[in-house]
């Protein structure tokens, strides 16, 4: 190997490189196996989000039933004042803790609603990236019959 | 017939879009009258358009509930168009569109 080549391979790694730290956003793109199924809450999150450092925030808001009577659909609805590009929910001891990512766009609203399965009592956590920050707000809820159909 | 339902209504230059998409949502973990597990089987991705351009986008687990339900808001008028599209586990599609109220 000659010292252009050896350059020239410098050199593309190093874009490379660039172009990952640039854009950690493209770490996730659509579903992906390796992020939802996935029993460890931290690699999930490093596969959506490129990082698992949280803070909890109470600008995070993250409404569920106290008690869910049926685990099979609890509602759940994230919602945050912070401009979030995306938003992820995880509940904790189901045996995929993923369950939903959401990727809002700009001119859409950061918030989100719908209903999950739930095996047992635990606890549910959003968890919301603005300005390349990880934002949380967790809560317990407590289920009677569970939903994962086991 | 489409497996989507969507509701999608303007206030204030915001629509509220409200969308049920009709999926048995299988975890894999169920058991069959047969005693043998049913398949996974379930919705992966979602994506929402408005005139071409994606307004929202979701993938999900398992974890969502049979016959997801989902709901968001994004910036737009009466009469602007919303495309809901699904794509699921085994590669089955389908899509729906309407007007925003």
């Amino acid at each position: 190997m000659n010292r252009r080549s050896i350059l020239k391979a410098t050199g593309m790694f190093m874009a490379a490189a660039a172009a990952v730290a640039a854009f950690p956003r493209l770490v996730f793109a659509g579903y992906n196996a390796k992020a939802f199924k996935n029993p460890k809450m931290d690699d999930s999150m490093n596969e959506v989000f490129g990082s698992n450092t949280v803070t909890p925030s109470d600008e995070v808001k993250l409404k569920a039933p106290d008690i869910a009577e049926n685990g099979a659909v609890v509602p759940i609805e994230i919602s945050t004042s912070l401009k979030a590009d995306r938003i992820a929910f995880m509940v904790k001891e189901n045996p995929n803790p993923l369950a939903i990512v959401a990727d809002i766009p700009d001119g859409t609203k950061s918030a989100v609603k719908t209903r999950v399965r739930m095996g047992k009592t635990t606890e549910v956590t959003a968890v919301v990236s603005a300005d390349g920050k990880l934002y949380t707000a967790s809560k317990e809820v407590k289920v009677t019959i569970g939903g994962c159909g086991g | 017939m489409t497996s989507i339902r969507i509701k999608a209504k303007e206030r204030n230059g915001s629509v509220d879009v409200k969308t049920l998409m009709k999926h048995s949502m299988e975890t894999g973990l169920r058991k069959g009258k047969d005693g043998k597990k049913i398949p996974e089987h379930w919705i992966t991705d979602v994506t929402a358009e408005s005139g071409g351009k994606v307004v929202f986008q979701a993938a999900f687990n398992t974890t969502i509930s049979k016959d997801p339900y989902l709901a968001f808001k994004f910036d737009g008028k009466k009469g602007d168009s919303v495309k809901i599209s699904w794509k699921d586990s085994q590669g089955k599609t389908d899509a729906a569109e309407t007007k925003v109220k």
